[in-house]
């Protein structure tokens, strides 16, 4: 059985970290890897009227700029390495667009860093990996 | 002579003193004067009664179209209420959207342009010279007025300009100029041009010079007097480093604060409402008492009636053109979704805040009444309804939420100065809107109208309310002058989105999401 691993990825170290673990896991299993960029994104946010006549235009720019500094390195680096790699590039909520992209690809485990935080602005803010074990639906690994 | 020289070396810089504030005094009165004869001709024309009454043709032509349009298109604004929070909360957007302009974005960026000081301010003018029953004929132009912000934002977004490079730009303008050639009508483009002049002087004038006028007004009544060309010269230095000098933090800072203000604005008013409970039936029959009878006020029931609808209109903008231009960046494949949205629109503004500011001040019991004969006592001029403490426009309302809580005065100011600065934001970019359509983009014809918007910054903190009101009123309604004309010759296009829409919504077509 082949095995779909969800790896959330910002470029951070971490991230990197989370990458590293989810390829190795992949070659050992003989599974493939979705390397997920989730652009942080609320439809209730506010903006002026200027942001919002430039909106569309901002967001094209953003999703190449992610595709291109991000995603595609990534993709560049395991094209080599045998397993199959595909990405996912989406805006919104971090924890619950990588639920959904993990439901949506069926995949069997997400496996994410950790940002190495902990105290007061975890407790103000929440933490991603905190909130994504709580809320995912399939087994999530958090990789330090 | 030691003690000549010594009496002269005191009087001089006596003598400067007391000169200086008088010359202060008299630049603002310069302005004042100066800026009432430029714009009064402007005004009568405007607000001139229809032949042998007292009624402004203008008020007549405002609640015409509300009512025609709330009948065209079959009390919308009732019927499609619950669809329209559907919306906004994001039911029937496509997920793989995000990241676009929501609905929700859409409107609070449309609200905070109008959210300001019309509610504060303008509702207390209202309430002063038309009495409490200004608030019943205030709250019914904004239920009417949301069937013709319905109709013209659905063809904003209809018709709105995309350009390649994936910016847009929507208004009346452009429906003007496109929906007409669509309909094979004349005189598109003509509107389009006219439409756009009014839009400018709106935007100099109540999106511009009545915000800084009340701001200082308001910012005088917590510190004291003082003269209003600083204020104006503060104010426009930080408006002039927002829209020239692209200093978009401070934008954004005021956009995040505005929301919360306008809530914490409500709840306030809620809770002197609850504290004076036993009160709110006796408002409540005071101001329908005011709107039939006119209980004493200048005009009688006539004169509530026309500040009402006047309030309302200056307030929620319906019908004017200005929410057109702000609700068409929406990422919508149906441009009447945005029309549902906008409809949302009066309601808040008009019919919930505008409505709190008024209930506040009638139950504090500002207006001075003769419990006698029940009507309401006027000052010397017989035109304004005598207050406690003779306070007027944003004075007005802040006397009357600081009888309830002394230090609401301090969150007042700052709320009305941010309310201010957003709406004179909003406006910059609707009057820079009809600029670039009338004369094409470009950057030092851009930078032309955003250094006369700073200039009039200045002004309007200068002068007097009374011509600032005046021009500020008759701006904003030449533009829906023009706009409703070209809203009756589009209505049918509207409609026949609607039936789409709607038959498409029953048979499934169009479904939630989530």
């Amino acid at each position: 059985m082949s095995r779909k691993i969800v790896v959330g990825y910002d470029g951070s170290k971490s991230a990197k970290a989370a990458l590293d673990f989810s390829v190795s896991l992949a070659k050992a299993e003989g599974g493939s890897v979705v390397v997920a960029h989730v652009l942080e994104w609320s439809p209730y946010s506010f903006l002026t009227p200027e942001e919002l006549e430039e909106r569309h235009k901002r967001r094209g720019e953003e999703l190449e700029r992610a595709e291109t500094a991000v995603l595609k390195p990534v993709v560049d680096q395991l094209s080599g390495s045998g397993i199959a790699v595909s990405t996912a590039l989406k805006y919104g909520h971090i924890t619950d667009t990588l639920c959904k992209i993990a439901k949506d690809e069926g995949a069997d485990q997400i496996i994410i860093g950790r940002t190495g935080h902990s105290g007061l602005a975890t407790r103000i803010f929440g933490s991603v990996a905190g909130s994504l074990a709580q809320a995912a639906p399939v087994p999530v690994t958090i990789v330090p | 002579m030691k003690n000549l020289f010594r009496a002269a070396a005191i009087a001089v810089p006596a003598t400067l003193a007391a000169s200086a504030p008088a010359m202060a005094q008299s630049l603002d009165q310069q302005i004042n004067d100066g800026f009432a004869n430029a714009t009064g001709w402007f005004v009568s024309f405007i607000f001139s009664p229809f032949p042998g009454t007292t009624f402004p043709w203008i008020v007549a032509w405002l609640v015409i179209a509300a009512t025609i349009f709330t009948v065209y298109f079959g009390l919308i604004q009732f019927r499609a209420f619950p669809h329209s929070i559907s919306l906004v909360k994001g039911d029937y957007s496509d997920p793989n959207d995000a990241g676009e302009v929501s609905h929700f974005q859409a409107l609070a960026t449309a609200l905070s342009g109008t959210v300001g000081l019309g509610n504060i301010a303008g509702v207390a003018v209202a309430v002063s010279i038309g009495g409490p029953g200004a608030t019943f004929w205030m709250i019914l132009a904004g239920l009417m007025g949301m069937a013709s912000k319905f109709t013209e934002c659905t063809l904003g977004v209809k018709y709105r300009n995309e350009y390649d490079d994936g910016t847009v730009s929507g208004g009346p303008m452009y429906y003007m100029t496109k929906g007409f050639a669509e309909r094979g009508l004349p005189l598109g483009r003509f509107m389009a041009i006219l439409f756009s002049v009014f839009c400018i002087l709106g935007a100099l004038g109540g999106g511009n010079m009545f915000q800084a006028n009340q701001a200082h007004a308001q910012i005088t009544n917590v510190v004291g007097e003082y003269p209003g060309w600083i204020t104006g010269i503060v104010f426009a230095g930080i408006v002039f480093a927002v829209i020239v000098g692209g200093l978009k933090s401070i934008a954004r800072v005021t956009e995040k604060v505005v929301p919360i203000m306008g809530v914490m604005y409500v709840l306030t008013a809620l809770v002197i409402l609850l504290m004076n409970a036993n009160m709110i039936g006796w408002a409540f029959g005071e101001i329908f008492r005011g709107a039939f009878t006119g209980a004493g006020v200048a005009g009688g029931m006539v004169g509530a009636l026309i500040q009402g609808f006047k309030r309302a209109a200056f307030s929620n903008e319906a019908g004017v053109g200005s929410a057109a231009i702000a609700h068409s960046a929406v990422k919508t494949k149906e441009p009447i979704t945005e029309g549902f949205v906008s409809l949302l629109e009066p309601f808040i503004d008009t019919v919930v805040i505008c409505t709190m500011t008024a209930l506040v001040i009638i139950i504090t019991g500002q207006l001075i009444m003769d419990p006698s004969t029940g009507m309401y006592l006027l000052d010397e001029g017989a035109s304004t309804i005598q207050t406690v403490g003779d306070n007027k426009g944003v004075a007005l309302t802040s006397a009357a939420f600081s009888s309830a809580f002394p230090a609401f005065k301090y969150i007042l100011a700052i709320a009305v100065i941010l309310f201010a600065f957003s709406t004179m934001i909003s406006w910059s970019y609707y009057g820079l809107k009809a600029w670039t359509f009338l004369f094409g983009e470009g950057h030092t014809k851009e930078l032309v109208f955003k250094v006369i918007f700073c200039i009039f910054v200045i002004i309007g903190a200068s002068a007097s309310l009374g011509p600032v009101i005046d021009f500020s009123d008759a701006a904003i309604f030449a533009m829906a002058v023009v706009n409703i004309v070209a809203l009756y010759c589009l209505m049918p296009i509207v409609k026949r989105e609607l039936i789409s829409y709607q038959s498409r919504l029953k048979s499934g077509e169009i479904a939630k999401f989530h």
